[in-house]
């Protein structure tokens, strides 16, 4: 059995840090494949390193530190009437802002203004000498260093501990529709999808399951506006807008994946609209598989029965829960990565790129 | 001038690369000496003009074999010595690979050569109904490499962000011969955003060499308003108004009266008399929507106590409120011979309090400055004027720039909101970030350029000031071609 620390401020993170040879942080969870990393190495949980440090709402920005709970933030800028748009996802779950950011994914509102990379302002980090380092910035708008919080995003913890994040973030739309739209088949609903995507409405979500002819899409607009925009989509595509309660409900399975399998292999691969046909053609031939396809057709989540991901796959993604490589599909190598992660860790105190 | 010996490193050069692709007669070395911070000059070694990927690669290749810094160049736009050239290196002029290499409609992408203009991009694809979003006033003469270079940004960040967030994906060629591909066609991502690391690393990584660029629909409904103010303070009510009411502009924009002034006597625009600044808004997106949220907008206007309020009526006054703002800057630079523009970020809730500051300096030290700024994004743009032929002028000039830049970090802010670090700025990086921070940016930096050629001097503070000058506009803003922000 690994040990645990429980840090209760950044510096005693950055201490739990340097006080072992191996370590890696942690979050609720909900993502444990990214954490499922050899036994002997110190898990250093986030989960006493919570709460929002600071939200200003005039200035759209919040910072929070990493174990701070996403439904906690949800509420507290909802109270604001703002939101971070990229949907952050399993909140319900319980899954922390630190966890979001190093497993890169984002929910079905990451379409309209852009994912959690396009939101992320600044960090505080331990980097693997066990120093807290603060990069990036504060406020919306910051030009100096290298873009190191970004790189932190979908780093699944491999380069360096986070201890504090800020954000950007937006008004919330007053109002929302949902509406159902039909596709006759996969190559259909690419088609769809690229479609929308060019349209005059400002979509906020488009997502599909994989298998069913059908396509979800939401709006965020203004009360006075959004029923002009709902009606004129039915009306060019077809389809059907959803009652409310159904919406939220679709919305919600969707940001939780709770059509994952319990258990199961889960995995995001990004993709291009026109690679919807051959993913769902992969998909189909996988007993048991489900998928979806979000973000009007640039990612694809696979949730398999079985707990081992299949040894194979066409597209470079990421594991998020099972067994297998972290990085399924073809490999993408580079000297200058490996030389990034020995900049900020030369004693590979945290895992290894590829672990 | 005597022509110096040709250089031993030259001549190899000159075997990995097709004829006539180096440049190093005088006069061609003197039109590089400087990129639009005229007030740094360094002539470089020789000018090498690639004409293809494999070329630049080469180049590269060669530089890090033989250790011959080198600087990436697009149009030379940067603002704070970014493309200025180091002695004793090389100067690589990207305006040749200008390719477009592929856009796809259904994706919304365009994968282009760094040498692109920005508004070549949008020019490409406006006939699809799309448009490239990030829009800075250089556009119609900055290359693409330079935006990823500088993450370049605009006025209408606010909503869109800045360069990064449109770019998903690139090949370079590492300073240490290595070529890699980051990031791809999708919006998203598996792994560390080595795209995103790569984005604003002012030229100390390697040469881009092609760029997937996200491609948005234009929006198809703009209103856009200009509401003039008795005082600055006003102005900075009304923004601080619109933002809490939940509207999210595409741009809110102000100019004080020194460049109103500039700009109506340059450009013929026309402002409401007795205003001591002006407020730009504008609203865009689908037709009902801006319907909606223009009430609400022209409500809060009418509430903050304007002197006069105008809005757009058609396309072509909205263009005239844009050429006013866009051409602020040189139109200033033209009430003085020399000027230095900062572009430093405050928290917006303090942008009142900085400008009050700002302009107490300003009269303290008998040093003129205009300020026309991102009051969105809290992105000032204070232009210092001067003359450089007056003695200390300069010397005052960088002091005030010095004191507005260290305000901006006391206030939570940053150094640079858009325009990069570069020469001009190097020094209150330590302003910003504790020294083990500046280490841990230095070992980034070595990762991908351990022998320190690419475009060494810039972003960390170094020992020994390069020369300083003092120059008038950029050539091409001296010919009405582009206006700075
Ligand atoms: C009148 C005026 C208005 C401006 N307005 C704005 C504005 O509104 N917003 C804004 O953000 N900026 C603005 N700028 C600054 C400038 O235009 C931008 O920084 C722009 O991105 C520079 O592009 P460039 O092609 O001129 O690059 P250059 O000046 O040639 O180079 C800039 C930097 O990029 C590096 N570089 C260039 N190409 C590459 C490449 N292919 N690979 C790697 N590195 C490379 C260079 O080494 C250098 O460090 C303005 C400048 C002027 C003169």
């Amino acid at each position: 059995m690994s040990t645990t620390l429980q840090p209760v401020s950044v510096e005693e993170l950055a201490a739990a840090v340097r006080s072992a040879p191996r370590v890696i942080a942690t979050g609720a969870g909900t993502k444990p494949r990214l954490s499922a990393v050899s036994a002997d190495i110190v898990r250093v949980s986030t989960a006493k390193l919570a709460g929002i440090t600071e939200y200003e709402p005039s200035e759209f920005t919040f910072t929070a530190l990493a174990g701070t709970p996403v439904r906690e933030i949800r509420a507290a800028l909802g109270e604001r009437g703002q939101y971070l748009p990229f949907d952050p996802v399993l909140a319900d779950a319980g899954s922390t802002l630190g966890g979001t950011v190093a497993a890169g994914i984002n929910g079905p509102g990451r379409w309209r203004y852009g994912g959690l990379r396009d939101f992320i302002l600044g960090v505080r980090f331990v980097d693997g000498y066990g120093r807290l380092l603060r990069l990036g910035g504060k406020v919306v708008k910051n030009a100096a260093g290298f873009d190191v919080p970004k790189l932190l995003v979908g780093s699944a913890g491999r380069l360096g501990a986070l201890a504090e994040i800020t954000f950007k973030v937006f008004p919330r739309p007053s109002a929302w529709r949902t509406l159902r739209l039909p596709a006759a088949d996969e190559a259909a609903k690419a088609r769809l999808l690229a479609e929308l995507g060019r349209g005059r409405w400002e979509l906020d979500a488009v997502e599909s399951v994989v298998g069913e002819p059908i396509v979800f899409t939401r709006l965020g607009a203004p009360e006075a506006a959004i029923d002009a925009l709902a009606k004129e989509i039915t009306e060019r595509f077809g389809g059907a807008i959803l009652g409310e309660d159904e919406a939220a409900a679709w919305w919600r399975d969707a940001a939780e994946f709770r059509w994952t399998h319990l258990g199961g292999a889960w995995a995001k691969f990004p993709l291009t609209p026109s690679d919807g046909p051959a993913f769902a053609a992969w998909v189909a031939a996988q007993p048991g598989a489900r998928a979806r396809i979000g973000a009007a057709g640039n990612v694809g989540y696979v949730s398999w029965p079985g707990a081992a991901a299949p040894a194979e796959c066409p597209w470079r993604g990421v594991l998020l829960r099972g067994n297998g490589p972290l990085w399924p599909g073809p490999r993408r190598d580079s000297a200058v990565a490996g030389a990034v992660k020995a900049a900020l860790d030369p004693a590979g105190r945290f895992p290894g790129l590829e672990d | 001038m005597t022509r110096p010996k040709p250089n031993p490193a030259l001549r190899r050069l000159a075997a990995v690369v097709p004829a006539g692709r180096i440049l190093d007669g005088p006069a061609q070395l003197a039109a590089y000496e400087s990129d639009a911070l005229t007030a740094f000059q360094t002539r470089p070694l020789a000018i090498v003009v690639p004409e293809t990927q494999e070329e630049v690669v080469a180049v590269v290749r060669f530089c890090h074999a033989e250790g011959l810094p080198f600087v990436a160049r697009g149009s030379g736009t940067s603002l704070s010595g970014g493309s200025l050239p180091v002695a004793g290196g090389i100067v690589i002029a990207l305006n040749r690979l200008n390719r477009i290499r592929r856009i796809d409609l259904d994706q919304r992408i365009a994968v282009v050569e760094p040498g692109v203009i920005n508004s070549a991009v949008t020019a490409a694809v406006q006939a699809h109904g799309l448009h490239y979003a990030p829009d800075p006033s250089s556009q119609p003469i900055c290359t693409i490499g330079g935006n990823v270079a500088f993450n370049a940004g605009g006025a209408h960040c606010l909503k869109y962000g800045m360069t990064s967030n449109h770019v998903l994906g690139l090949k370079a060629v590492l300073a240490t011969g290595e070529v890699v591909e980051f990031g791809g066609a999708s919006r998203e991502q598996a792994g560390p955003d080595w795209t995103g690391l790569f984005v604003g690393n002012e030229g100390l990584f390697g040469v881009a060499l092609e760029i997937t660029l996200q491609l948005l629909p234009r929006a198809e409904c703009f209103h856009t308003v200009l509401a003039g103010y008795a005082t600055l303070e006003q102005a900075g009510d009304a923004v601080a108004a619109i933002v809490a009411s939940g509207l999210l502009p595409g741009a809110i924009e102000i100019m004080e009266k020194l460049a109103l002034e500039a700009a109506t006597a340059a450009v013929h625009a026309e402002y409401p008399p007795g205003c001591e600044a002006v407020l730009i808004v504008e609203l865009e997106g689908p037709r009902e929507v801006v319907a909606a949220d223009r009430a609400r907008l022209d409500a809060l206007l009418a509430a903050s106590g304007p002197v006069e309020v105008r809005p757009a009526r058609d396309a072509a006054e909205r263009m005239a409120i844009w050429k006013g703002r866009k051409s602020a800057f040189s139109a200033v630079g033209r009430l003085s011979p020399d000027f230095i523009v900062q572009d430093g970020v405050v928290p917006r809730r303090r942008l009142g309090e900085a400008l009050r500051l700002i302009n107490g300096w300003s009269r303290e030290m008998g040093v003129r400055c205009a300020n026309v700024f991102h009051a969105g994004d809290g992105n000032l743009h204070p232009l210092i004027l001067y003359d450089g032929r007056e003695p200390g002028a300069l010397q005052r000039a960088e002091e005030l720039a010095g004191r507005i830049l260290r305000m901006c970090v006391e206030m939570g802010g940053s150094i640079t909101g858009e325009h990069g670090v570069g020469v001009e700025k190097r020094d209150y990086l330590p302003d910003m970030f504790a020294a083990e921070e500046i280490a841990c940016l230095k070992r980034i930096r070595a990762a991908f350029d351990p022998k320190g050629i690419a475009n060494p001097g810039k972003m960390f503070p170094e020992k020994g000031a390069p020369a300083l000058a003092h120059a008038g506009l950029h050539p091409l803003e001296k010919a009405g071609v582009i206006s700075r922000e």
